[in-house]
């Protein structure tokens, strides 16, 4: 019995040995996607967790928006062309990598 | 020997998992437990986007005492008399049924960084692989003479927690005769909330304008100037209190008299006023203060902004106002709610043995009434630079309102509404 778990034992070690090295080559992935969502999740202060705001908010939610319109509007805030209160201002602290990568993420999520 | 092989092939399968790092989302090891202490703007959002950012793996406690949340931002609506408690309290339930938060309502009576404990005010001890505090500000109280006993009488307040002082303070005007002085005395920068004491004047003066018109606001300011907003407030000041309102700056208050109702200064002369509400120097929370933290004055604790991790103890992350501050970055809720965030992601990637986020972004919302309905805002955007190890605001961004509009009043509820839920639902 003794050898039976000492079998099982290093069958399971092989497994998870094996498994890390398919997923070390999935880290940077993972923490890529970790990174998108926390700099998207720089919007859910105004835009509600996860792009979903609260009912009958003033403020738009953003789960679901199509991403080349999230893309045009931000940058109509940035150089300007549609005016806004506080837009124009916040667009300005983000790169268009960002951007992309914000626009990408609430694309992919359901209304 | 049957069972003790099988738990020794257990135990190495554990620490293989935790050392070596796999799985998709990274791996996290067995019951890794977070430690929240704290359920404001920044605790509440860190033990929140902890569960989601970790996909629920990683198992977070949150301690605090109260029952329910009561946001200071929305808080000077109440002293203004255009909103209630009610409006601005948030209850705690939402992050355990939607999150799987344990949300423990107790104070934390110490730390232990080297045994990774926190023991609570009523006895249990509970373990952690990583800590955050979030424990807000510490009210100096004996910063200046006499308030101390003038604050526990009740005859001075600060109201700066907002809960059961804001209302009290909010009575204290209701109380007050028309013809009465209101005076709010405010402390060297920084402090929690910058345009906080500016915005409760302007509401006291909204509430005089309409119900004790001959009544008066004194700003009594330590720092030279308005510390934020400064043209904003003061031309509407100027535009709509003008005999009402009065600004003074270099007026640091060393002491007060609850009895003669006077205000002692450092240098100017006393100052005579009906309701008194000072705003003493404040600091970090006392957790953070007598667990050794605070390491930048003896009161604010200094961190690696990259993570939050405290520059003082391994694995404790501080966030919030009890932060020592990176440039241009506000004590705010909005801020703090920031902080929560990355330190989320920061920790989640370091539990699951991902590189952390090397580009952490913050942003700041920050909205004053002036009446109840006009509002003026302050935005930034802090990105974090690795060489200076600090946040910078990206150049070009943030700003100011142009001028007071009731477009941004919306706004202003909208965005209380939506960080509420944000933060805790």
């Amino acid at each position: 019995m003794t050898q039976h778990f000492s079998v099982r034992h290093r069958l399971a070690w092989l497994a998870a040995v094996s498994a890390c090295f398919v997923s070390s080559a999935y880290a940077q992935p993972a923490a890529d996607a970790l990174y998108q969502r926390a700099t998207a999740a720089t919007c859910a202060n105004c835009h509600g967790t996860e792009g979903r705001t609260v009912q009958g908010s003033a403020i738009p939610a953003l789960a679901g928006m199509p991403k080349e319109y999230m893309v045009l509007q931000m940058k109509a805030f940035k150089d300007g062309t549609r005016p806004a209160t506080v837009m124009h201002q916040l667009t300005k602290g983000y790169t268009d990598a960002q951007i992309n990568s914000i626009a990408d993420y609430y694309a992919s999520l359901k209304r | 020997m049957q069972r003790r092989s099988f738990v020794k092939a257990s135990l190495a399968l554990g620490s293989l998992g935790s050392l070596a790092g796999c799985a998709s989302t990274g791996r996290i090891p067995e019951k890794a437990r977070v430690v929240v202490v704290g359920g404001g703007y920044g605790g509440a959002t860190a033990a929140k986007y902890i569960r989601m950012l970790s996909n629920y793996k990683i198992d977070v406690t949150l301690i605090e005492p109260n029952s329910a949340f009561v946001s200071c931002p929305m808080s000077n609506l109440v002293i203004g008399g255009s909103k209630t408690m009610a409006d601005i309290s948030t209850p705690y339930d939402k992050l355990t049924s939607n999150h799987g938060v344990n949300v423990v309502r107790d104070y934390v009576a110490s730390m232990d960084a080297v045994k990774k404990t926190v023991t609570l005010a009523s006895g249990p001890s509970i373990r952690y692989d990583k800590l955050v505090l979030s424990p807000g500000i510490d009210l100096v109280l004996n910063s200046v003479e006499g308030l101390q006993a003038a604050n526990a009488s009740g005859q001075i307040l600060h109201a700066w927690k907002a809960g059961s002082e804001t209302l009290a303070l909010r009575k204290q005007l209701e109380a007050m005769d028309d013809g009465g002085v209101f005076a709010i005395s405010i402390p060297e920068a920084p402090y929690r909330c910058p345009p906080g004491p500016y915005e409760r004047a302007s509401q006291v003066a909204h509430y005089f304008k309409q119900h004790k018109p001959k009544s008066k606001v004194l700003i009594l300011d330590a720092n030279p100037d308005v510390t934020s907003k400064g043209p904003l407030f003061k031309k509407y000041w100027a535009d709509n209190y003008k005999d009402m309102l009065e600004y003074r700056g270099q007026h640091k208050t060393v002491a007060v008299d609850a009895k003669a109702k006077t205000l002692k200064f450092e240098v100017q002369a006393d100052v005579k006023a009906d309701v008194i509400n000072v705003l003493p120097t404040m600091r970090a929370g006392t957790i953070a203060i007598q667990s050794g933290l605070a390491n930048a004055n003896a009161r604010w604790c200094g961190v690696n902004y990259q993570t939050f991790e405290s520059t003082q103890a391994k694995d404790v992350h501080v966030i919030g106002d009890s932060i020592l501050l990176a440039p241009a970055m506000p004590k705010s809720g909005h801020m703090a709610n920031s902080h929560g965030k990355v330190t989320a992601a920061a920790i989640v990637a370091q539990l699951s043995d991902l590189p952390v986020n090397p580009d952490p972004l913050l942003t700041n919302t920050c909205y004053s009434f002036v009446n109840d309905k006009l509002v003026v805002h302050v935005a930034s955007v802090h990105q974090y630079d690795a060489k200076d190890k600090t946040f910078k605001t990206v150049p070009g961004s943030g700003g100011v309102s142009t001028a007071p509009n009731e477009l941004e009043g919306v706004y202003a509820w909208n965005w209380a509404q939506n960080i509420w839920a944000d933060s805790l639902g």
